[in-house]
């Protein structure tokens, strides 16, 4: 009998998509997608408005990382005004800007690592869902689910200084920002007025929960070395030097084999590396890289991607941690799907670091906010978001007024990344089984939760998330359906 | 000289000068009566009715009611509160007006408005009228979606021939307050500034500048309208 398995939605992610899984008469699994299914069309809707109002309404279509869309608006409204492409801002609205991303990807790394991802490493994919979220993970670790709540904390708390508000501020504005820090709001970062929240405890909960991360690959090596592994390109922004750089580079893609594909390419040239696919089943589109066709151009990004493309990482800690991760490769880029983990977690620390870095910086006090120059009629603003590449390009016309949007957002260039991880794993977990567990169908969902998907960011959807999994046969009779209620109860 | 009148404001007597606004002299005298389409400095117009009080016991606008000896004047009753909640709930919902993405808010004074009387969401059917953003002139935007015709810009901003820049346009439901292009000609960045600053909403906006106010530092940030009359 032929049966299809649909998992819906796909929980522990910020969206809403679905999993279906075909298996023939054998048990073999021969189809599987990851259908993302809702649809919110902000490329549509920011046409006709100002320029200037882009960074503010775009970022709207995400509330785990607006400060991604709001930053790389900005950048292309920076092009847009003549402001240049990334190093032509004042030293302290370019720092103002950087703080606030590093807030960002703070904040949104610790959410996803510690609420979403950890109770699967805390209590194993197949253990039972009552347990097995983040309700759990407090019940069991008190100790790290605080810490995971005040590191959140902390990456909001940058953000409101510098964006105005925690979620959906304005301070980037094109050409600059509005706003710089005060030495107040600058010694309450740094310090913390006493108590935890202050800059050195970010840099050493960063290191702890990558120590607990470590911990735990030791622990399990087989069964993150064996999950979800394939190879794949990688791509990532970097600083024209080779170093990490989640704010501004030049665009470099590697081959599984860790060759240049794509060697430095500048932001604004972007159109002419890169094209997306569009399929029927999903309203995800499949971008890939032109040279290389949508058969072998697509790539990876995110943390895993840019551990494999950076030379070095600029922070001296995070540096440490970077050498120790590539050791693991052995010298080729690193494909281990749950590796990615450590790869976000090394991002947290390094964003530690530079927020450290910057709160000393005397330029995020200064006044010098926003410069102007001659006024283009395109811009285009690329950025490594927490989930990885997110490009941004606007052509605004004479009156001022948005005439197109084209966005690839970070999960966008993911989707076939995780299409193959949903194959692999559900290859790897229902082929010839009898009865399908919950805890399969969860597997599933690891292998995707492991890029952070933000598909509502993706096509710029949300939904609710009640999770059904329901097995039918091959005229379409369900045969047994299982349903979990919400996101935080469920899986 | 200007003389001064005894009048009761809520149950109190004070002394206003005669002839003046009502709604000026209640502030003078610590009393908030919210007005919308009124401005300090040009002509009222009795618009938008928000301003509604009862003189003598009859419903009045504060704004075109001038003061006169021994008028009595109550400016709070829950009737007039509720009147006032559903003028900013209609206005909200004939228009366009999404908060989150517009530049004015934290400005607005129709957002500060539906703040006051605790509007989150009209209870009025939301119309979502289709309509344009004018972007032909160098200096200004005139975004349709969220104009409420409150006609301050006709009666307030003048080029240095002493006309009106703003003008109407259409007729009924379909009014528009259009930039005219004739008299709107070569007008300098002070006006086109005081042309925003003059719109309660984000209706009127400078073109190549926005959101250059960081949140904390606008207008209605940090106390609702009306307490910098009475806190
Ligand atoms: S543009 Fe502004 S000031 Fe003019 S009528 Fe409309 S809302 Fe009133
Ligand atoms: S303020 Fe008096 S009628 Fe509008």
């Amino acid at each position: 009998m032929t049966r299809k398995i649909i998992i819906d939605p796909v929980t522990r992610v910020e969206g809403h998509g679905k999993v279906t899984i075909q298996l023939d008469d054998d048990g073999q699994v021969v189809q599987s997608r990851l259908h993302i299914v809702e649809f919110r069309g902000f490329e549509r809707f920011v046409q006709g408005r100002p320029y200037w109002e882009a960074p503010v309404l775009v970022q709207r279509l995400c509330g785990i990382c607006p400060v991604s869309h709001h930053l790389a608006a900005a950048k292309a409204m920076d092009v847009v005004v003549g402001a240049g492409t990334g190093t032509g801002l004042t030293p302290t609205a370019e720092k103002i800007r950087r703080l606030m991303h590093y807030g960002q990807v703070f904040q949104s790394h610790t959410l996803h690592f510690f609420h979403l991802a950890s109770p699967d490493l805390l209590f194993g994919y197949d253990a039972p869902p009552e347990t097995r979220n983040v309700m759990g993970v407090a019940l069991a670790n008190r100790e790290l689910a605080t810490q995971a709540v005040l590191m959140r904390k902390y990456g909001q708390e940058i953000i409101a200084a510098t964006a105005g508000k925690k979620i959906h501020g304005t301070g980037a504005i094109p050409g600059g920002v509005n706003k710089s820090l005060s030495r107040e709001e600058r010694d309450r970062l740094l310090k913390g007025d006493g108590g935890p929240l202050n800059a050195d405890q970010m840099v050493t909960w960063a290191q702890g929960a990558l120590a607990f991360f470590k911990d735990y690959y030791r622990q399990h090596r087989d069964f993150i070395d064996g999950f979800s592994r394939f190879p794949s390109s990688h791509l990532s922004l970097v600083r024209p030097d080779g170093a990490l750089d989640l704010y501004h580079g030049v665009l470099r893609a590697v081959d599984a084999e860790g060759r240049r594909i794509l060697d430095d390419v500048d932001s604004q040239d972007y159109l002419q590396h890169f094209r997306e696919e569009v399929k029927s089943w999903s309203y995800m589109k499949f971008p890939y890289l032109k040279k290389l066709g949508p058969e072998n151009g697509w790539y990876r990004v995110g943390p895993l991607a840019r551990m494999n493309v950076a030379d070095f990482i600029p922070t001296p800690l995070a540096q440490e941690e970077f050498e120790a991760f590539r050791a693991v490769g052995g010298g080729k880029p690193n494909d281990r799907c749950m590796l990615t983990h450590w790869a976000r977690l090394i991002e947290v620390l390094h964003a530690a670091e530079c927020m450290r870095d910057l709160l000393q910086d005397p330029d995020i006090l200064g006044s010098d906010l926003v410069v102007t120059g001659s006024r283009q009629s395109e811009g285009i603003g690329l950025l490594e978001a927490p989930r990885g590449t997110l490009f941004h390009h606007y052509r605004v016309g004479e009156d001022d007024l948005i005439q197109m949007a084209n966005l690839i957002v970070s999960t966008t260039n993911n989707n076939e990344p995780m299409n193959r991880a949903v194959h692999h794993v559900a290859r790897a977990m229902l082929t010839g089984v009898k009865e399908i567990t919950e805890g399969m169908l969860n597997a599933v969902e690891v292998a995707i939760r492991a890029y952070d998907p933000c598909l509502s960011c993706a096509t710029h959807a949300y939904g609710q998330m009640p999770l059904e999994v329901t097995l039918v046969d091959a005229r379409g009779a369900v045969v047994a359906r299982r349903r979990k209620s919400s996101v935080l109860a469920s899986t | 000289m200007a003389s001064f009148v005894r009048i009761t404001l809520d149950d109190r007597v004070y002394l206003a000068e005669e002839g003046a606004q009502l709604v000026a002299a209640a502030k003078e005298c610590g009393v908030y009566i919210p007005t919308l389409c009124n401005y300090p400095g040009i002509p009222p117009k009795g618009a938008c009715r928000i301003c509604t009080v009862l003189v003598n016991g009859i419903p009045h606008t504060a704004c075109t009611t001038k003061v006169v000896e021994d008028m009595n004047v109550v400016t709070t009753t829950p009737e007039l509160e509720a009147f006032r909640t559903s003028i900013v709930e209609i206005l909200l919902a004939e228009g366009n007006h999404f908060c989150p993405i517009c530049e004015r808010s934290g400005n607005c004074e129709l957002q500060a408005l539906a703040y006051r009387y605790r509007v989150p969401v009209s209870s009025f059917p939301y119309l979502f009228p289709t309509r344009d953003v004018e972007a032909w002139h160098p200096k200004l935007i005139k975004d349709h979606n969220r104009c409420i015709q409150c006609k301050r810009c006709i009666r307030g901003i003048h080029n240095a021939k002493g006309q009106a820049i703003f003008a109407f346009g259409k007729r009924g439901d379909k009014v528009v307050i259009n930039i005219d292009r004739e008299t709107s000609r070569d007008i300098s960045d002070e006006l086109a500034q005081q042309a925003m600053d003059i719109c309660p909403v984000g209706a009127i906006l400078r073109k190549g500048k926005g959101f250059d106010t960081p949140i904390g530092r606008r207008t209605y940030d940090h106390a609702p309208i009306g307490s910098e009359v009475a806190p």
